[in-house]
């Protein structure tokens, strides 16, 4: 299926706009989508091609595009709503939370709510403190609601799509540290990853390392780094939050019987914390080790470069994660 | 599948009859328990091979425990588990410097757990489950995980059969000591020693004594009392009852004594059972009675406080004739409640006995002896004292319980009618 490579940035806008071309329905707003080309790019050329009814470049209001972004799903539309960054979406918490992940269930499913919340997640270039937030956990805490993080282009690709087509609110964040990074692309317009599927990205027997967006890179780094330690490493990507592919989690970990879970966000009440339960709760009699976190340090982000990086995990500390539990 | 062998009594191994490995058939004896004082065989209960001892010899049990497991013919112990055996080589030669942890030491070339501070051996849950699967005792794994945790590879694909139990496999070698203790040096030989192998009831004996004395706090409390009155009571009774062909004993009469006063101190009528105590209702005197060939057994006079000082005459004699012809019956040896020694035939003034756990009382009774004694009047004279000492175990009473319990039997034995209403 994979025929040319393409950084993720450009596998989501391919996959917007050949959306926005199917389903005339399915339109974009949010600040700089529209004559500024998109903050990163991924609505490069869409104004030009759908107009400004389809590309709405809207005020510096969250509240308001998450508010306009479920009346409009509501309404009939499938809107694809696109904050700046994750840590803006804070604004529009009440829209997400209190109103697109309960539509549904009020209105006792004769009313659907088929938006997309897009948004950039992560760190980099000292955004500082209150811009560097890798939130999913938060908004996967609430039923209703399904979240994803794609970890490269292939699955940006099919993800976005998915979750376009899908009559049910989606949180859908896009690492910031992954925009640029080329993968192969689909040529099949139709490809899906369907919601709640992960993903085994590397097979392996000794440890299972579990984590989705940019952490999976963090991974396939340390298993390269394993492998030649003769150490044999096995990567599920689970792509979605909400749904949770504990299914291929749980295959996975009898497997192996250890696991290292991976994150860019914080480690309190964290993906990893739902996860490592799972397993615990689950998997007991498979456990031949602690479940060990690799997250990012409990203290705001600084803005110091230096000083920075070193509150973000790599794949070095994936590498000795693994090692104090062989 | 490998099937369980289950020992439905409470009881002490004494042999294994069969090796890990040997073939079985149903009903072959496998193993010999001392249960209840008595030697108590245990069958095969299928075909097949012994593929795991679970239990040591000397190992005390409670009813219902596994203690073998039988497979079937070309099983192997390791056998049976489902789990695919290549990966573990991977992963054991493919580990990586593990960094130092330093809680623990680990006891690196020990076939023995390292474990915690607090004794708690470190085994990951999936080692344990297969160690379960496969009777393996993880306290003889050496763990290779972080810290000396004992995981899956340590495990999977270890042989029960290979894991050495001490006191099992010292059995199979016949001058090895079977009995845990202490090294004295090298087993004398030559022509100025005769050695002797401990028989099953010694042994019994020294496991049984050296648990107690290992883990029963006694106390001691001793008495004198004047049996002159008994003395003479006895004689009175034993005259009437000659037609009948019954002679009561002096123990007889201690023994009753010793139920009466029970009766009124419950509290040496209980067990102690860790955290729990269990009081009796029924006072079941045992009376400790020597074999003829260098061995004791404890025998149990019923109800004893209910029972007359004629029938419990005729049952003792009936009783001690039979154990001593080798003839031990499991009500026999059953149900005592409180254990009474006498070695006053022996002459000896005074001893002291240890308990028989989960009892916590005992009497030594010494001899009834003529000694010289200060009279009521001031004077020197004659008197029949015999001296006993009460064993007791400090975590079920106090010494001064202990006194008064005395002192009640004191008075029992000094105003002997009351033995007979």
């Amino acid at each position: 299926m994979a025929s040319k490579n393409l950084p993720m940035r450009e596998a989501l806008r391919q996959a917007l706009l050949e959306e926005m071309q199917r389903d005339e329905r399915v339109f974009i707003m949010g600040e700089e989508v529209g004559h500024w080309q998109g903050t990163h790019r991924v609505t490069r050329g869409f104004v030009e091609e759908f107009g400004e009814k389809r590309v709405r470049d809207t005020p510096i209001t969250e509240m308001a595009i998450g508010g306009l972004a479920v009346g409009a799903a509501m309404a009939g539309l499938r809107p694809v709503a696109e904050f700046m960054t994750i840590n803006f979406a804070f604004l529009a918490l009440d829209a997400i939370i209190n109103h697109a992940a309960k539509v549904h269930y009020f209105f006792d499913g004769l009313v659907k709510c088929p938006v997309v919340f897009r948004a950039a997640t992560g760190w980099g270039d000292q955004a500082t403190a209150s811009h560097s937030h890798t939130p999913e956990p938060i908004f996967a805490h609430f039923p209703g609601l399904y979240v994803g993080s794609p970890s490269n282009s292939t699955d940006a690709y099919g993800m976005l799509k998915a979750s376009i087509r899908n009559d049910n609110p989606v949180l859908f964040t896009e690492s910031i540290g992954l925009y640029s990074r080329p993968g192969p692309m689909p040529d099949d317009t139709d490809f899906l990853v369907p919601i709640g599927k992960g993903d085994i990205k590397r097979e392996g027997s000794d440890v299972t390392l579990i984590s989705y967006g940019r952490g999976v890179r963090w991974c396939l780094q340390a298993a390269r780094q394993l492998e030649q330690e003769g150490v044999s490493a096995e990567i599920v990507d689970v792509r979605w939050l909400r749904p949770l592919d504990t299914d291929l989690i749980f295959e996975s970990f009898k497997k192996t019987n250890r696991a290292v879970i991976v994150e860019e966000s914080h480690q309190f009440y964290s993906f990893g914390s739902e996860v490592a339960a799972q397993i615990q709760e689950h998997c007991f009699d498979w456990m031949d080790a602690p479940i060990k976190r690799v997250t990012q340090h409990d203290v705001p982000v600084p803005f110091s470069k230096a000083l920075e990086q070193l509150t973000y995990p790599n794949a070095d500390d994936v590498v000795a994660a693994v090692k104090e539990i062989l | 599948m490998a099937q369980d062998v289950m020992f439905t009594m409470d009881g002490m191994l004494l042999n294994w009859l069969k090796e890990v490995g040997d073939s079985v058939t149903a009903g072959d004896i496998i193993a010999e328990f001392d249960a209840d004082k008595a030697t108590v065989e245990v069958e095969a209960p299928a075909d097949g091979v012994l593929v795991a001892t679970l239990i040591e010899v000397g190992d005390e049990i409670e009813e219902g425990t596994v203690i073998a497991r039988i497979g079937e013919v070309g099983e192997s112990a390791s056998s049976g588990n489902g789990a695919s055996q290549a990966p573990a080589k991977a992963e054991s030669d493919a580990k990586p410097e593990a960094p130092p942890v330093a809680t623990t030491p680990q006891t690196a070339s020990s076939n023995e757990a390292a474990r915690t501070p607090d004794g708690h051996i470190m085994a990951s849950p999936i080692a344990k489950r297969i160690a379960a699967d496969k009777g393996i005792e993880l306290t003889q794994v050496a763990g290779t995980g972080p810290g000396g945790r004992i995981v899956k590879a340590d495990v999977e694909n270890l042989d029960p059969a290979k894991v050495v139990k001490p006191a099992a496999a010292a059995v199979s070698t016949s001058a090895a000591p079977t009995m845990p203790f202490q090294s004295y040096g090298k087993l004398p030989e030559g022509d100025d020693v005769v050695i002797i192998d401990m028989n099953r009831m010694r042994k019994a004996i020294a496991k049984g004594t050296i648990t107690s004395m290992n883990t029963t706090p006694h106390f001691y409390v001793t008495i004198e009392t004047d049996v002159g009155e008994l003395l003479r009571l006895r004689k009175e009774l034993n005259t009437q009852l000659a037609d009948e062909g019954i002679k009561i004993s002096v123990n007889d009469m201690v023994v009753k004594a010793v139920a009466l006063t029970l009766k009124h101190f419950p509290n040496l009528n209980t067990h102690y059972y860790g955290d729990k105590f269990v009081q009796h209702k029924r006072i079941n005197v045992a009376i400790a009675v020597a074999l003829p060939d260098n061995g004791l057994v404890n025998v149990v006079s019923p109800d004893t406080d209910k029972t007359s000082l004629s029938a419990m005459a005729q049952y003792h004699v009936e009783m001690f004739v039979n154990v001593r012809d080798g003839k031990i019956k499991p009500e026999y040896v059953h149900g005592g409640t409180f254990l009474v020694s006498n070695l006053g035939a022996y002459g000896v003034e005074s001893f002291s006995s240890i308990i028989d756990p989960p009892q916590s009382g005992a009497l030594a009774v010494g001899a009834a002896r003529k000694i010289p004694v200060v009279l009521d009047d001031g004077t020197i004279g004659v008197g029949n004292r015999m001296k006993v000492t009460l064993s007791v175990d400090h975590r079920v009473s106090d010494g001064a319980e202990g006194a008064q319990f005395l002192q009640h039997f004191k008075n029992l034995i000094e105003n002997p009618m009351r033995l007979l209403v």
